[in-house]
């Protein structure tokens, strides 16, 4: 089967970068493979486990389920550009180291692109809105509870209705 | 877990859509958010020479309102359905079922008109379009044509659409007066496919007997169900003499083909749908009764 490539343009960390790409290359594989930034991590590579979510024009998705072509003249927002320029942690970075967000790391810049995404979207959240964003991402590690501690904390404060009411488990 | 080789199409227009897919035939697939089709690609259980990407086509995106439907193209992504104010407003029962759907990052590519032709029938939409009687819009070579949701959804991952058929909108009835409308599923974890569920709509009178009552189920067979034998028996009734749990219960009696895997066998999974329809019965009389 003819599997002519492609030229793509995509704009990835403010960076405009033009390729020839396999029509079937996910842009995972091109932010890693071509663009050699290898923070977004591959766990599952069908769209279960979260590990490779970046920001596509501004939203949340799994780089494993797009295909670059796809991404064309579109802006990506990886791992590698959530911290400031200097290097400082963003508050969801900081949030994460400060109350053990993460273990071995792995599903870290899954888990931390997420959280940004929903708390730019949700920057008031309860605790159920918390659990219900952070569902599609996987950890094998922490045991979620550093996760959970950690957006709570970088969202500020639960809003008062919901700060004492118990998890609610569906 | 890599897809196989093909070839991406990405044309301007429907005509071109639906032209490539005539030429290629069963060798083409139309791909919109890709949530179901690339992790199936990626499985390898399925394999197109050829993907057909709607996403430069005008026209399949949005919902507008006309006469008494809400009409939503079919490439409006799940996230944009679930924030759209006149689909809150008017087709309430397809708002409530798209935060069940998967997850934010999902629904932020997922497309309604990529779940109705992907037609699991444990997904939410399809039942949705069968309890609201929706009526799904298609282009081909041969012209347009509407299809009912009745019509639509023929086996397990197969729909009436033709091979060289595109799926361009769904129109669904809006909110009249007197109308309730739920869904409820069961799932293991938050955003899984449900075990069982159910979405109802239902009209009552100004007597409070029920005028008309749809009741979808889904995870309960090779396709997502209408539940006609109850529908029938609940018609005419007061809503105060139906048990909601007796409804449930009637919803699973006809039931063929019912699903057993690992997580739930047949019998669980009729009596986790009984549970889900008595509770999506109970919520929606409530709502038509009370507004």
């Amino acid at each position: 089967m003819a599997d002519s490539d492609v030229d793509i343009e995509i704009r990835v960390n403010g960076a405009g970068r033009r390729a020839s790409v396999p029509a079937r290359l996910t842009l995972a594989d091109f932010l890693r493979e071509r663009c050699r930034l290898t923070g977004t991590h591959l766990g599952c590579e069908h769209g279960v486990c979260g590990a490779c979510t970046v920001l596509l024009d501004g939203q949340a998705v799994r780089a494993c389920l797009v295909f670059a072509v796809q991404a064309d003249g579109a802006e990506v927002t990886t791992i590698e550009a959530i911290a400031a320029p200097d290097g400082g942690l963003s508050p969801v970075q900081a949030a994460f180291r400060e109350h053990h967000g993460l273990q071995c790391g792995f599903c870290t810049p899954g888990f931390v692109i997420t959280a940004t995404a929903f708390l730019r979207d949700n920057p008031d959240p309860t605790d159920e809105q918390i659990r219900d964003a952070l569902s599609g991402n996987l950890c094998r590690c922490t045991g979620y509870q550093g996760i959970l501690k950690a957006v709570r904390a970088a969202a500020g404060p639960a809003p008062a209705e919901s700060a004492s009411a118990p998890a609610n488990e569906r | 877990m890599k897809p196989s080789s093909f070839t991406y199409h990405a044309p301007d227009s429907a005509e071109e859509v639906v032209s490539l897919l005539a030429d290629y035939g069963e060798d083409a697939k139309v791909i919109a958010g890709g949530q179901s089709l690339v992790p199936m690609l990626a499985l390898r259980l399925a394999v197109f020479g050829h993907l057909v990407d709607v996403r430069r086509v005008a026209g399949l995106r949005g919902a507008a309102r006309f006469n008494g439907s809400v009409r939503v193209g079919a490439a409006t992504t799940q996230a944009a359905v679930g924030n759209d104010a006149e689909i809150a407003a008017a087709v309430p029962l397809l708002a409530r079922a798209t935060p069940l759907i998967g997850h934010f990052q999902i629904r932020n590519r997922g497309t309604i008109g990529g779940s109705l032709a992907h037609a699991d029938a444990a997904a939410e939409y399809p039942a949705v379009a069968l309890a609201l009687d929706a009526r799904l819009e298609t282009l081909s070579p041969r012209g347009a044509r509407t299809i009912p949701a009745g019509e639509f959804f023929t086996g397990v991952w197969t729909t009436a659409l033709a091979a060289d058929e595109l799926l361009t909108g769904v129109a669904f009835p809006a909110r009249r007066e007197r109308t309730g409308f739920a869904i409820e599923e069961f799932a293991r974890r938050r955003g899984d496919f449900a075990i069982a569920g159910a979405a109802v709509a239902v009209e009552v009178d100004a007597g409070q007997r029920v005028r008309s009552g749809g009741i979808a189920l889904f995870g309960l067979g090779p396709t997502p169900l209408r539940a006609a034998a109850a529908e029938a028996a609940v018609a005419g009734s007061a809503v105060a003499d139906l048990a909601a749990e007796e409804v449930g219960d009637a919803a699973m009696e006809a039931l063929e083909s019912v699903p057993s895997d690992l997580h739930a066998d047949a019998g669980y999974r009729k009596r986790v749908g009984a549970a889900m329809v008595a509770a999506a019965w109970r919520r929606a009389t409530q709502e038509a009764i009370n507004g």
